[in-house]
């Protein structure tokens, strides 16, 4: 890989503390298995043979929170789901990121009415919205890149 | 009409008092509240309507007497026969007596019409709220109960309902 | 942030046994966020060590307000709020609507419309049936079905790209006829699929129909006899996987498909592997109807001329000032339905899809109201799983094919 010509006869490395973790986090990231409605159906779909989330390093859904660090809000949340919702992601260690997925998840989409909130941005503070209803595979995937944009700009001192 | 939702009909309309009313071929009986469970149990055992598929609710608010129109299908399997009956229901006492006991199925129909409606079945072995959270109030479904529309932000009002809406912590 | 108020043993005392008060059974809480929910399914589980005593579902963990939603909008807005219902079968959903929409109008549908209905009725039956082979199978432990059943759904939900533009919500099939008419390569499309499938389903019941690991998990599971179906109304593959054909494309016909040729496929155990069997032979079947339906498929126009309830197509517009008028009626102010009530069916994948519509006069429908086939298959949870390990229970969630979106609405 050319790394040892880099490396030398020492065997060391030197990069930047927060290039390599954020490149450690962004690599392998856990999202959580978490479908609520159609838009699960999607993710399912992504990551399945034809679309193939786990190319980029997250082919492993945890059903737990506890093991996960991402949090895929794929559907509409209802309020009677909501606390749970919050629950989940409370249960989650740090850091964690949230996706809305789909139009529901992100501002309510075509159900504006007493039964669904208008958007998980309500309860859980959002890192990436992703359009459609449902958002199409690579939408999905698309966000995820976003994301993991998103996570490498994160300066050291931001972590706190 | 088949036969056997025809003699269904005309027995259900001699012993129980109903009016039939047809529509686009649909037939639908209206039975007093008092009548509907025995009603069921004829129509079941004698007609062969073996199945329940559905109970639901009509809300005619403002109109008083009757507010509430509720609506059982019943469905024969053997026959393929569709009936529909309609209970008519007045807004100071909306209850009717639960079909449970002829129709073990109708339990779930029934706690959501009472969680969607507020409309009381005498005798239910289980009158939660169903779908609704426990400590929801009102009975949405009802006319008098309001959507619940939220604004939609636009470029021009995002601001303004930004600062109304709510915005967690991490 | 509300706090979750949670319904106290008390409360339930009548759904448990005496045991749990005393504390000799534990109540087990699954879901609604549980991998084999499929979705946001909560069930209470009294057990006496790993087996189920009691069960107790809880749903509305998805209730969107469809119903309530419906009745402020007009009649063609409020179709694409059916789509999101049962996701994994828009088309149907539409169907059921559009036909409620039809007996209240008493619109007729044009040949062609109604042939290329039931072609696609029948492949959102495939498309919901592979989804639901691959997460049951999922949960009992066979990975590769998952992949394989998801990768042949691409090629449906490519077809319904092709006509619709969008993959699920497609909302293409519409009061009076279809949104607009297939494109050329539908044909081509539907036949390639046609002749590919009979050897994917092979396929995966050479994986799934002798593997010894499934049929121990499987058989002799979660039985239910056909009286109690019926007393519960449960209706669909739990019914005819009890020994009871009925299938309302066949007790009540609609989109003519009293002039198919096809036939209902039917088991006797009543168990999941029966369900699971059932829902085998019901792919092959829609695949028969298809193709019956691409041999006959005739030409003509795909929407009602009937011009007071169906907009003009885009052509005349421009040319035609009746036409024009007619376009911006429908579609500022809707059309007003006649006074009265309907109930339509239909034959979903899951079973009995009713759609009650009530009318006052007006251009928005007075009540909707969905008779899903999820809600009663899913009341009947507590018989199928009593007694039973609770790993079984996942089992027979898997074999009754819920989908909560229908449940809840
Ligand atoms: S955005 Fe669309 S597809 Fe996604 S949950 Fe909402 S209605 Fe379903």
């Amino acid at each position: 890989m050319g790394i040892e010509q880099k490396a030398g006869n020492m065997g060391v490395v030197t990069a930047r503390l927060e290039d390599v973790i954020n490149w450690s986090r962004t690599n392998s990231m856990w999202p959580m298995l978490f479908g609520l409605a159609c838009c699960a159906i999607e993710m399912m779909a992504a990551q399945a043979a034809n679309y193939d989330m786990s190319r980029f390093g997250m082919e492993l859904m945890r059903a737990s929170p506890r093991q996960s660090d991402l949090m895929i809000v794929a559907g509409r949340v209802s309020r009677k789901m909501a606390p749970v919702l919050r629950q989940l992601y409370d249960q989650m260690p740090s850091p964690k990121w949230v996706i809305a997925m789909g139009d529901c998840a992100s501002c309510g989409g075509v159900f504006n009415n007493y039964a669904v909130v208008q958007g998980v941005d309500e309860i859980v503070p959002v890192d990436v919205y992703v359009a459609g209803c449902p958002p199409r595979p690579e939408g999905l995937i698309h966000g995820v890149m976003t994301l993991h944009e998103k996570i490498k700009q994160e300066k050291l001192k931001t972590w706190a | 009409m088949n036969e056997n939702l025809q003699a269904a009909v005309d027995a259900i309309q001699a012993e129980f008092g109903a009016s039939l009313q047809t529509f686009r071929g649909e037939h639908t009986l209206i039975l007093a509240r008092e009548q509907i469970a025995a009603a069921a149990q004829a129509l079941r055992d004698r007609f062969q309507f073996e199945m329940l598929v559905d109970v639901t609710a009509v809300d005619y608010w403002p109109q008083e007497e009757p507010r509430f129109h509720v609506i059982y299908q019943f469905n024969s399997v053997s026959h393929h026969g569709l009936l529909r009956v309609r209970v008519p229901l007045s807004a100071a006492e909306p209850k009717v007596p639960t079909l449970e006991g002829v129709y073990p199925g109708a339990n779930w129909y029934e706690r959501e019409v009472w969680d969607m409606f507020g409309i009381q079945f005498e005798g239910h072995s289980d009158l939660r709220r169903i779908i609704m959270p426990y400590d929801w109030v009102g009975h949405p479904l009802r006319k008098d109960y309001p959507l619940g529309y939220e604004e939609v932000q636009f470029t021009f009002n995002f601001d303004d309902i930004s600062l109304r809406k709510p915005h967690p912590k991490e | 942030m509300t706090e979750i108020r949670e319904v106290s043993v008390d409360e339930l005392r009548h759904l448990v046994s005496d045991r749990a008060r005393s504390g000799e059974t534990m109540l087990l809480n699954m879901g609604p966020q549980h991998p084999s929910t499929h979705g946001v399914l909560r069930l209470l589980l009294e057990l006496d060590g790993e087996t189920v005593v009691s069960c107790i579902p809880d749903i509305g963990f998805l209730h969107t307000g469809v119903e309530k939603n419906m009745e402020s909008k007009n009649y063609q807005q409020a179709e694409v709020m059916t789509d999101r219902l049962d996701y994994l079968n828009p088309i149907g959903n539409n169907l059921v609507y559009s036909l409620a929409v039809e007996k209240l109008l008493d619109l007729d549908v044009p040949e062609r419309a109604q042939v290329i209905r039931v072609i696609l009725a029948e492949l959102t039956r495939i498309n919901s049936h592979l989804v639901w082979v691959g997460t049951s199978a999922l949960d009992l432990g066979a990975m590769s079905l998952f992949l394989y059943a998801m990768r042949e759904r691409e090629l449906i939900l490519d077809i319904f790209e092709m006509c619709a533009g969008q993959r699920m919500m497609t909302t293409y099939v519409r009061p009076g006829g279809l949104w607009r008419d297939v494109p050329v390569e539908f044909e081509a499309a539907v036949r390639d699929f046609l002749a590919l499938m009979p050897a994917r389903l092979d396929e995966y019941e050479r994986l799934l129909n002798n593997n010894p690991l499934f049929l121990e998990r499987t058989s002799q599971i979660g039985i239910i006899s056909k009286e109690d179906c019926l007393r519960y109304a449960a209706t669909g593959p739990v019914l005819r996987a009890a020994g009871m054909a009925y299938d309302l494309r066949k007790a009540r016909p609609y989109s003519g498909y009293e002039t198919y040729d096809f036939d209902i496929p039917t088991e006797t155990a009543g168990d999941v592997r029966a369900r699971y069997l059932v829902r085998m032979a019901e792919m092959r079947q829609s695949l028969r109807i298809i193709q019956q339906g691409m041999d006959r498929l005739p030409y003509g126009p795909v929407r009602s001329n009937n011009r007071k309830y169906v907009p003009p197509p885009r052509s005349e517009i421009g040319v035609s000032m009746e036409a024009l008028i007619h376009h911006f009626k429908l579609w500022t102010e809707g059309f007003s339905a006649p006074q009265g009530s309907v109930y339509a069916t239909i034959e979903s994948p899951r079973g009995e899809l009713g759609v009650f519509l009530e009318s006052d006069g007006g251009p928005k429908p007075y009540r909707v109201h969905f008779r899903t086939p999820t809600f009663p298959n899913l009341q009947i949870m507590p018989l199928l799983s009593r007694g039973h390990f609770v790993a079984d229970v996942v089992a027979i969630i898997g074999s009754i094919d819920i989908v909560l979106g229908d449940a809840d609405r």
